[in-house]
């Protein structure tokens, strides 16, 4: 990882870049790091990756694991440096500090190799080739792909071989990207914001074909914003804030943590620190005059709002999915005087 | 995964990187098809220098008129066939701006196919739509009737004229990489033009001023200008044209690297 990205690209530099990363995961491996299977090399390997642009960090010191066949949802706001890490894994970018290794090689051996392919967010496509020659041209950058009419046919695309890639719709150019990634049968499958800015329809369509292909087992890890999609697709979703991993577990997990209502009341001069003393209380934020509550239990904080202080308009809220997304997500207000955890102090 | 045993598992299966880094036929294929499909570069690239020959190239006032082993329309006809492949190669190469935009260059760089392999593939386009520059002027020469020179200076400058052009490839990545892509056509048709002028390609140096001249050496076209002429020029044939050609050369390729580096450092 101490080659510049110039000596990177060429051939030499890249057998030097591989040996290089093969000695340092014996290493890592014999540190015996969690998540590490015994005789299973990973697909992904994380390890104390930060990475910064200029004085912004986009990546601050992520470890993550990822076993050869897990599908994981890599889940954050926009920002959060998911795109980032991926452009890492694929080798489009490298790491400031700390290591990146697909199936125990330097990502660009990796992708040489054929052994990772991605389907990038918007764009990457040229608008002037059939899907068709796209499929093929692609095809023909690879030793032993998978038959062209094999992927154009798993990425639902049979119908539309002679349309320009222009007239195609998001969808389908998106199933044309996947196609693409299909083409060296790779055991990691990356994909950044696949559904991004596409219909209901196009994106059901798009992981119909996805989840048809997980099915045989291709380790497959997506970003996403979508918390819907994390919990339809993922075995396992990965949340991730400000370049920090913050949560890591199964969806239902995630979900668990999205338990619980919201009590929004207009009380200035809240009493943060007797609310957030109440049973079941999760955050308590104050906005101005406002103060909010989390809780699982908030009949007993709207009674103790209404019969002991002089709060009133009260609201209760369910709080879905989403809020626990933003909640665990969301970034901190700078230098807020608010408490905003629930823990009394 | 809760997918069953029975169920064929995609494991990491490494395979061999292609050879030549990704250069294949099939790529270089798909690259000539799709810059003959964009009529308006090729109605550009192929019909302006007819055009130019026709106008300066079959003036009764000095077509007929010697110039060294041939006539003037002959001089006029290499001129033009160089400017054609020049604005063909240029073009060519110019078009990494526009994938690059699109986010082509993006996409590739996650295949295996080299930096390296893919500049030879587009060289290689270019020099098929050169050849077409070339051909075109050439033969629109034969039919008038007019140029006059050896057979082997038809042959050899029509060669000389095609391979050289492709320095101008060199130019058209570099310029690819430096400008934005909703303008680099128009910039580099411009730059061109006056790089034309400069190498004596549409008004013959000895008409401008001794300084202007002077000055005319050190363009990027002035060299090759020269060598392509040189079989039917009674001048000697000098070594500072050369050192022009190679001192553009690497000054093209030199700024195409150090573009396309810091291209793929940023992501």
């Amino acid at each position: 990882m101490l080659l510049s990205s110039a000596v990177r690209w060429t051939a030499g530099g890249l057998a030097e870049a591989y040996l290089m990363d093969g000695s340092d995961d014996e290493a890592l491996v014999m540190r015996g790091r969690p998540g590490l299977l015994p005789g299973v090399v990973p697909a992904i390997e994380l390890t104390a990756v930060r990475k910064l642009f200029g004085p912004v960090v986009a990546v601050d010191g992520v470890d993550l694991v990822v076993n050869p066949g897990e599908v994981v949802a890599y889940l954050g706001p926009n920002g959060a440096g998911k795109t980032s890490t991926i452009d890492m894994v694929l080798g489009l970018s490298h790491p400031t500090s700390g290591q990146v290794s697909v199936f125990g090689m330097a990502p660009r051996h990796a992708v040489r190799a054929g052994l990772v392919s991605a389907v990038m967010q918007t764009g990457g496509l040229l608008k002037d080739l059939t899907v068709l020659e796209t499929v093929q041209y692609v095809a023909a950058l690879f030793s032993g792909p998978r038959p062209v009419g094999e992927v154009i046919e798993r990425a639902g695309l049979a119908h539309i071989t002679q349309r320009r890639v222009g007239k195609c719709s998001g969808g389908e150019q998106q199933r044309l990207r996947f196609a693409l990634a299909l083409l060296p049968d790779p055991g990691l499958l990356v994909l950044d914001e696949p559904t991004q800015g596409m219909d209901v329809e196009g994106r059901h369509e798009f992981w119909e074909a996805i989840r048809k292909d997980a099915g045989r087992g291709r380790t497959v890890v997506f970003a996403t914003h979508y918390l819907e999609e994390a919990d339809a697709y993922a075995d396992r979703v990965v949340m991730v804030r400000r370049g920090r991993v913050v949560a890591d577990g199964s969806p239902a997990q995630v979900r668990a943590m999205a338990s619980g209502r919201v009590v929004r009341a207009t009380w200035p001069g809240a009493d943060t620190g007797a609310l957030g003393a109440l049973e079941g209380v999760s955050s308590v934020e104050v906005r101005g005059s406002t103060v909010l509550v989390r809780s699982d239990d908030t009949d007993s904080v709207a009674r103790y709002l209404l019969n002991q202080t002089s709060a009133r308009d009260l609201e209760i809220t369910a709080q879905g999915l989403e809020e626990a997304f933003l909640a665990l997500t969301a970034d901190d207000p700078v230098g807020a005087g608010a408490g905003r955890a629930g823990a009394p102090s | 995964m809760s997918s069953g045993t029975e169920v064929a598992r995609v494991g990491p299966v490494e395979r061999r990187p292609p050879p030549f880094g990704g250069l294949s036929l099939p790529v270089f294929v798909i690259e000539v098809r799709r810059l003959l499909r964009n009529r308006r570069t090729v109605a550009f690239t192929l019909v302006l220098p007819v055009v130019f020959f026709l106008i300066f190239g079959l003036n009764k006032a000095y077509a007929s008129q010697r110039a060294g082993s041939g006539n003037v329309s002959a001089f006029i006809m290499i001129s033009m066939a160089l400017y054609g492949c020049v604005v063909a190669t240029t073009g060519s190469g110019a078009t990494v701006s526009l994938e690059r935009a699109a986010g082509w260059s993006r996409q590739l760089r996650v295949t295996p196919l080299t930096p390296l392999a893919y500049i030879l593939i587009k060289m290689a386009t270019a020099l098929v739509l050169g050849f077409f520059a070339d051909v075109i002027v050439y033969a629109v020469g034969i039919a008038t009737g007019q140029p006059s020179m050896p057979v082997h200076v038809w042959a050899l400058s029509a060669v000389v004229v095609w391979l050289g052009s492709l320095i101008f490839g060199a130019f058209g990545l570099f310029m690819g990489y430096l400008l934005p892509s909703d303008n680099v056509m128009q910039v580099m048709g411009f730059v061109l033009w006056l790089v034309s002028f400069g190498g004596g390609l549409f008004v013959p140096l000895s008409q401008f001023p001794e300084a202007v001249r002077q000055g005319a050496k050190f363009t990027p076209l002035y060299g090759l200008n020269q060598i392509v002429h040189v079989g039917l020029n009674s001048t000697p044939f000098d070594w500072t044209w050369v050192l022009n050609v190679l001192a553009w050369l690497a000054i093209f390729v030199g700024g195409a690297a150090w573009r396309f580096r810091k291209d793929t450092a940023r992501v």
